[in-house]
């Protein structure tokens, strides 16, 4: 997004044009992007997380499995505010914390999610997706009178063509296939241009050429983005992973390459042990 | 290379659409005055007005459907409160009309007649400066738009949703209802205010003071009309849909949500405010029982039967219920309720998308044949503001 795009949509521009609170630029300084220390959340005396802390890289492709009720989702919850730690701290780079922000700034500070069940908006056209989740200014007042530049028309017409929606551009976003629907929330997730990117079980559905696809699209973002992919498809996770971590009841088990982990005996235990 | 893509430039109608406007406006302020005024009330042509006067009411009606439809219909937030904010904008130009009664009242005191009766011997505060004509419009947009600002900012910034938004304005509107009826609110208490006698210094019974009141309030319904399309069919619109369809991953792309909806819920009021103006106006009496919960319902009622996210459905929603009750509370009073509650049902079971929903449903059906020619409301697409020029 360069400074054009601000202009044409009414005038202000950078950061400061969003409108929401956000606590400065993105500091990946220590080459960190975000750092979970600690974090402890329970729900009704369930330990969903349990002092669970994790760091991801600037650039780093990382995968997290774990077997269901090992705490994958509320981990996303907390990174992107939807549910707030008891304890413990999540920091986005060296100083946004993101236990004090809302779901919108989080967003607009650059963490983008991927949700398990494709989320998009069923009534809307796949280019409407795409307009409304694109990286601008969002409130209330500019999208009364928001007209789409031509600059931003060709974005999300190249994102279209990018995930091979462009001959769908004008269908409801309901009436797409299910792996259809998958690619165009991630082309939502992209059009926001996150720094971080958060992805719940994004080849569900998918057939084999799109999981293969998806592999390759995701290995060329890993680099200039920060990736976590939640994953059960462990031929998926063999195909794009560098580092695994492996969570068990809210907790870190095991992180490494996907080879080390699978022969980790406490791994196994979880897996096939009950 | 690029084919042309969808509604980004959608226009607010088209030329068909602008067309049907274009008829509607010279019927209201054209056919209507001559047919009421020119024309000898001899002649079969000549509008009585009993007529004008329904006719003036249902479109007061109409907008306050207008109002329901963009906050049930696109945002997906049912109100079962908007007859407060409606009631809220009658009473407050209500308190103008009171003023300008002057010392024509029962008791020939400068003051309004349940003020005397009551032994007042001046005005409470809230009839503070209600002589002023400006000052009451002002306070008809003002009212309920800052009851709703309030309201809403806390209900959506609390996540209150569903059945127990819909649950907690319906308590609203019953609160205010009782809050009224006491003679201590300084509203007239149950018998509310009637007996107007001129606005703006003319007398409001001329049939000539009548036309100016009925024109206005169509310009009222076309404006809200233009208005609340211009609405759904920007960028705004289609973030309120979105609101509607899947609030969650609307905010995880960036947008505040609650500020999304305080505003096409603080704009909703207003409009019923503007409606409950015109409305006490030309019907010249307001009490509180428009704000007993059953009259809220029907609101809503009239956008189901009309369609909801539609706008014209609205429209037509609240002219069809409200022709058909000022018929049937005529000819068949006792049965009117068990009718409005039938008809609920059944469009609720048969046609989810009301009367527009099923016309669009025929249209298709019997054009299906020729392929996708002439869709009717074919968006055009567009390169922004280029092709479109």
């Amino acid at each position: 997004m360069n400074a054009q795009d601000y202009a044409t949509e009414g005038g202000a521009s950078g950061q400061a044009s969003q409108g929401h609170v956000v606590t400065g630029e993105l500091d990946t300084s220590h080459r960190t992007v975000l750092y979970l220390d600690d974090i402890s959340v329970s729900f009704d005396g369930f330990k969903a997380l349990n002092k669970l802390t994790l760091n991801i890289d600037l650039g780093e492709l990382r995968c997290v499995i774990g077997p269901n009720g090992a705490g994958k989702t509320t981990m996303m919850d907390v990174i992107t505010g939807k549910t707030r730690p008891d304890s413990g701290s999540a920091f986005f780079g060296q100083t946004i914390d993101l236990t004090r922000l809302t779901e919108a700034q989080i967003a607009h500070a650059g963490i983008g999610r991927k949700f398990q069940k494709p989320t998009i908006f069923e009534h809307h056209t796949a280019f409407e997706n795409l307009e409304l989740a694109m990286k601008t200014d969002k409130r209330v007042r500019r999208a009364l009178t928001a007209r789409l530049s031509n600059e931003q028309y060709d974005r999300i017409s190249a994102m279209l063509t990018q995930v091979r929606l462009n001959q769908c551009a004008d269908r409801p976003a309901g009436s797409l296939s299910h792996g259809q629907k998958q690619w165009l929330e991630i082309a939502m997730l992209l059009m926001q241009e996150p720094k971080l990117l958060l992805l719940d079980e994004p080849v569900a559905g998918m057939t084999d050429e799109e999981t293969e696809r998806t592999a390759e699209l995701f290995l060329s973002l890993a680099g200039s983005h920060s990736l976590i992919v939640v994953e059960h498809d462990m031929a998926f996770i063999a195909a794009i992973s560098r580092k695994v971590t492996v969570l068990h009841e809210g907790s870190v088990l095991a992180e490494g390459a996907l080879t080390d982990v699978q022969n980790d005996p406490r791994v196994i235990e979880v897996y096939l042990g009950r | 290379m690029s084919p042309a893509y969808t509604p980004l430039l959608q226009r607010l109608y088209t030329g068909r659409g602008w067309t049907v406007i274009a008829i509607c406006a010279l019927v209201l302020f054209v056919a209507v005055p001559c047919a009421n005024l020119l024309v000898p009330p001899s002649s079969p042509f000549h509008l009585s007005a009993y007529w004008v006067s329904l006719i003036g009411k249902i479109m007061c009606y109409a907008i306050v459907a207008l109002a329901m439809d963009l906050i049930w219909g696109y945002a997906g937030i049912l109100s079962l409160g908007h007859g407060l904010f409606f009631a809220l904008g009658g009473y407050s130009f209500g308190m103008y009309l009171m003023r300008q009664i002057g010392a024509d009242g029962q008791y020939r005191v400068n003051m309004p007649d349940f003020m005397v009766f009551l032994d007042w011997k001046e005005f409470p505060w809230q009839w503070w400066n209600t002589d002023s004509f400006l000052w009451a419009c002002f306070l008809v947009v003002a009212v309920p738009g800052l009851l709703a600002y309030v309201f809403g900012y806390f209900a959506f910034r609390s996540r209150v949703k569903g059945v127990y938004f819909s649950i907690i304005t319906q308590a609203l509107t019953y609160a205010a209802m009782l809050l009224f009826f006491r003679n201590d609110t300084g509203f007239g208490g149950n018998n509310g205010f009637t007996d107007f006698k001129r606005i703006l210094g003319y007398s409001i019974t001329t049939p000539e003071t009548r036309m100016v009141l009925f024109v206005v309030t169509g310009a009222a319904l076309i404006g809200a009309l233009l208005l609340a399309r211009g609405i759904v069919t920007s960028r705004y619109g289609r973030v309120l849909t979105a609101i509607r369809d899947a609030e969650t991953r609307v905010m995880f792309c960036g947008y505040n949500t609650v500020n999304y909806k305080v505003f096409i819920w603080t704009l909703s009021a207003v409009m019923c405010g503007v409606a409950g103006a015109l409305y006490v106006s030309q019907v010249g009496i307001i009490n509180p029982s428009e704000m007993s919960p059953a009259n809220s319902i029907e609101i809503a009622i009239w956008v189901a039967v009309g369609g909801r996210g539609t706008l014209t459905g609205a429209i037509l929603g609240a002219g069809l219920v409200n022709g058909a009750k000022s018929f049937f509370t005529v000819a068949a009073p006792e049965y009117w309720l068990f009718m409005l509650g039938l008809l609920f049902i059944l469009v609720t079971l048969f046609m989810p998308d009301g009367l527009v929903g099923l016309a669009k449903r025929l249209h298709a059906k019997f054009t299906r044949p020729r392929a996708g020619a002439a869709s009717t409301d074919a968006p055009t697409a567009a390169r922004p503001a280029q092709q479109d020029a």
